[in-house]
């Protein structure tokens, strides 16, 4: 590899990783909102108002930091890709831009109603507002999957004109792997809003114990993660038969399996040898890796030499495969005994909530695991079949690149830092954090707004 | 129907309404430094509820750049990247800042104060060198750089007098005082910037020279120029008006400033219409395939009117005078 299209791809990865951070807490929070923003509705209970307004700026934060590293990432399909576009570009730019005109403007629009509208609009129409970005957050992941899913298993294209063009945009979008991808993706964002809101709920009960906002607030987020747990290990199952079928190289490589075989084990821990073909120091289960794949014990599974060349790079794959899996497993874990501890109104004990505080960020490390396996599974390809990640690249100057790189990668350090800085210590504060201490029922409350306008 | 021009269009539209809606948000940021903190606070307010989406405007105009006329895209942008890196760091440090500044105490305040000064300066004086780097079809040179950088200061005069304006509308008291003094040295700015660019596009470029001085259809074309200095010195006025005390009429600087950058707009459109790059790239060279257009369409028919229609209604909610804190 040459090293344009190393810092290319670094620098790609380097944004698009940071980006996918955001939205993947954002699109489950905005539901969370809207669920805390009608509990207070019905109840009058000033605890979820409370809960609302510090995680509507929690929220805001995050949408930033997505909006701003988003922009970024309109810009580098040209600069870093431009034969991504002049060769799949009737496909990929149509599909971006409905993301930008169904689904961003929603979001960046009624947020500004969300964050400082509820003393200037009717109940009905603040609830809407945040049902308008919950279904725009959604929505955003819908066109995104749908294309980044083309990608991996392009279905619905023809050769015209030199270029890959739609034949039938119902099938681009619903392509074979995007309905499971979607569902994954959803999942995965609903897993990490959750540890993030329990985490950051544990922390505030850390400080001051028995704060009625924070205990609901954990409460409601363990329950929702404790169902989510076992769904997502249903989907990521469905979701590996549909990669098995379609993108088999990838499977092979995340399980490391090298030739051949039926019946093979499930390697759970080894260091991979990619010159030497084989897994060294390896921990392996008899048959199940065949029974998890296959869902038979002697299932046939293609070997990583099979394919020659055109096979992703193993160690990455399965690293971050493992890391994925185990985080997963863990918060099924973390999130059934916290859901136990916290029964019938149980007050958390310390070390539950010390547990849950450390986990509050595990969804991100999970769903950059996740990433680097689905698209480090892609390569070579950059459009499964239709077009090589080496012949997309362009003809910006490694000088150019590295500058670039050296700059987004400081930027982006220092916005992560403070933004984690910043909302722990909104999480710290609490209650105190909202500036007007709320006790009057929404509807006292709204009179008590306008009279103030 | 010429799909190409529709796109062009929709296109111009959303860089225009980019421009003038960022425009004022930058502006407010870059005349930060010049308030006082209770000034400042109500300054974030009268932005707060619609800096988001004014920013959207420009991945539209970029999405559209992408989907539309994808061979222009890698072209453009790929040339303009050093600029644009810097101007899109620019836009996240404002962004970030602008969270965080609400969120701080102390000397932490006065720190992401200053970064989003510092990244509204950046942002607009970056898009103006890009803009300047554009127009004259990216040619390299002393000439051309030191070009790139007047229009990049010009840009920021006419965000300055964009963000100026836009606080004459929503604030009052000493700050609208204030702002209509920042309103007047903007326009001066921008007069300077307008004229700058107005003479120096025609002089690098033979294409721009040809369409401009073609005796008779120079005379009609000086209706562009003239009608500027018309709007400039109504805008003039009306800030005088609103200085003596005529508050009905506090929005009308903003909206000749925004006639102002409509006009000169239209100038350059006119100026390097049929080319999405000077004298290389043709808006129908570089268009995408029908199957690709005709989808986009589809959607733009159905979905602009209601991005227009919410964002008039989040204005509409937010309309009236912005106060201290009111949005912290």
């Amino acid at each position: 590899m040459d090293d344009a299209l190393v810092l290319a791809r670094a620098q790609f990865g380097l944004n698009i990783g940071f980006h996918i951070m955001f939205p993947a807490l954002t699109i489950a929070l905005a539901w969370y909102l809207l669920a805390f923003r009608i509990a207070y509705q019905r109840t009058g209970n000033a605890a979820w108002l409370v809960t609302y307004r510090l995680w509507v700026k929690i929220f805001a934060l995050s949408f930033a930091m997505g909006v701003v590293s988003g922009v970024v990432m309109s810009f580098q399909f040209g600069t870093n890709w431009p034969r991504y576009m002049t060769s799949v570009g009737a496909i990929a730019g149509p599909l971006l831009s409905y993301e930008v005109m169904t689904a961003f403007f929603l979001e960046a629009t009624f947020l500004g109603v969300m964050l400082f509208g509820m003393n200037r609009v009717p109940d009905w129409v603040h609830i809407t507002a945040a049902s308008l970005v919950a279904f725009g957050t959604t929505l955003s992941a819908f066109w995104i999957l749908a294309l980044n899913s083309w990608m991996h298993t392009p279905t619905g294209h023809v050769q015209a004109d030199g270029q890959v063009v739609a034949a039938d945009w119902w099938q681009v979008i619903f392509n074979p792997s995007f309905p499971y991808r979607l569902a994954h993706m959803l999942v995965a964002s609903g897993l990490t809003a959750s540890f993030v809101v329990a985490g950051l709920s544990a922390w505030r009960l850390l400080r001051a114990p028995g704060d009625a906002s924070a205990t609901r607030t954990l409460r409601v987020a363990v329950m929702v993660a404790a169902v989510l747990g076992p769904v997502q290990v249903f989907v990521g199952d469905q979701h590996g038969l549909n990669t098995l079928e379609h993108q088999p190289a990838k499977i092979a490589s995340l399980e490391a399996i090298w030739h051949t075989e039926r019946g093979a084990p499930l390697t759970l821990f080894a260091i991979p040898d990619e010159e030497n073909q084989r897994n060294d120091y390896a921990i392996e289960l008899p048959y199940a890796g065949s029974l998890i794949l296959t869902h038979k014990m002697d299932g046939e599974i293609r070997g990583i030499t099979s394919f020659g060349e055109d096979h992703p790079p193993v160690l990455p794959l399965f690293v971050a495969f493992r890391v994925m899996v185990g985080i997963g497993l863990l918060m099924v874990l973390a999130s059934w005994t916290a859901t136990w501890c916290t029964r019938r109104g149980r007050a958390a004990p310390r070390w539950l909530l010390w547990s849950l505080a450390a986990m509050t960020f595990s969804g991100w490390v999970a769903v950059l695991a996740g990433w680097i396996v689905t698209e480090v599974g892609r390569q070579p390809w950059l459009v499964t079949g239709l077009l090589r990640t080496r012949d997309a690249v362009g003809d910006i100057s490694g000088a150019q690149l590295g500058a670039s790189i050296t700059g987004y990668a400081l930027t982006y350090a220092a916005m992560l830092v403070a933004y984690l800085v910043v909302i722990t210590h909104m999480a710290r504060k609490g209650a105190e954090a909202s500036p007007n201490p709320p006790s009057e029922h929404p509807a006292t409350a709204r009179v008590a707004g306008s009279a103030a306008d | 129907m010429d799909l190409a021009l529709v796109f062009l269009a929709l296109m111009g539209i959303s860089v225009l309404l980019y421009v003038v809606l960022d425009g004022y948000d930058l502006g407010v940021g870059m005349l930060m430094p010049a308030a006082s903190t209770e000034q400042q606070s109500v300054m974030v307010a009268s932005i707060g509820p619609f800096w988001d989406a004014n920013q959207t405007w420009l991945v539209l105009g970029v999405g559209l750049l992408l989907a539309a006329f994808p061979k222009a895209h890698g072209v453009v942008l790929g040339a303009l990247y050093l600029p644009a890196v810097a101007m899109l760091v620019g836009l996240m440090l404002r962004g970030v800042a602008f969270e965080l500044r609400v969120k701080a105490q102390g000397w932490h305040r006065d720190l992401w104060n200053g970064l989003f000064w510092l990244g509204s300066f950046m942002a607009s004086f970056f898009q103006g060198v890009m803009l300047g780097r554009y127009v004259t079809g990216f040619e390299n040179g002393f000439g051309f750089y030191f070009f790139a950088v007047l229009v990049g200061a010009s840009l920021c005069g006419g965000y300055v007098l964009l963000g100026a304006t836009w606080l004459i509308y929503k604030t009052e008291g000493e700050l609208q005082r204030k702002a209509i003094a920042w309103a007047r040295w903007g326009l001066l700015w921008v007069g300077l910037g307008v004229a700058l660019v107005s003479l120096g596009t025609p002089m690098v470029s033979a294409t721009v020279r040809e369409k401009w001085f073609d005796f008779p259809r120079t005379l009609g074309l000086m209706l562009l120029p003239a009608a500027t200095v018309a709007v400039a010195g109504w805008l003039w006025l009306e800030t005088a008006a609103v200085k003596r005390g005529e508050t009905r009429r506090e929005a009308r600087p903003f909206m000749a400033a925004a006639i102002i950058f409509a006009l000169a707009f239209a100038g350059l459109a006119y100026s390097l219409f049929p080319y999405l790059v000077i004298d290389r790239i043709t808006l129908w060279e570089a268009a995408a395939h029908p199957t690709a257009q005709r989808f986009l369409l589809v959607g733009a028919a159905i979905v602009l009117p209601f991005i227009f229609a919410y964002t008039l209604l989040a204005y509409r909610i937010f309309r009236g005078k912005a106060r201290a804190g009111q949005y912290e």
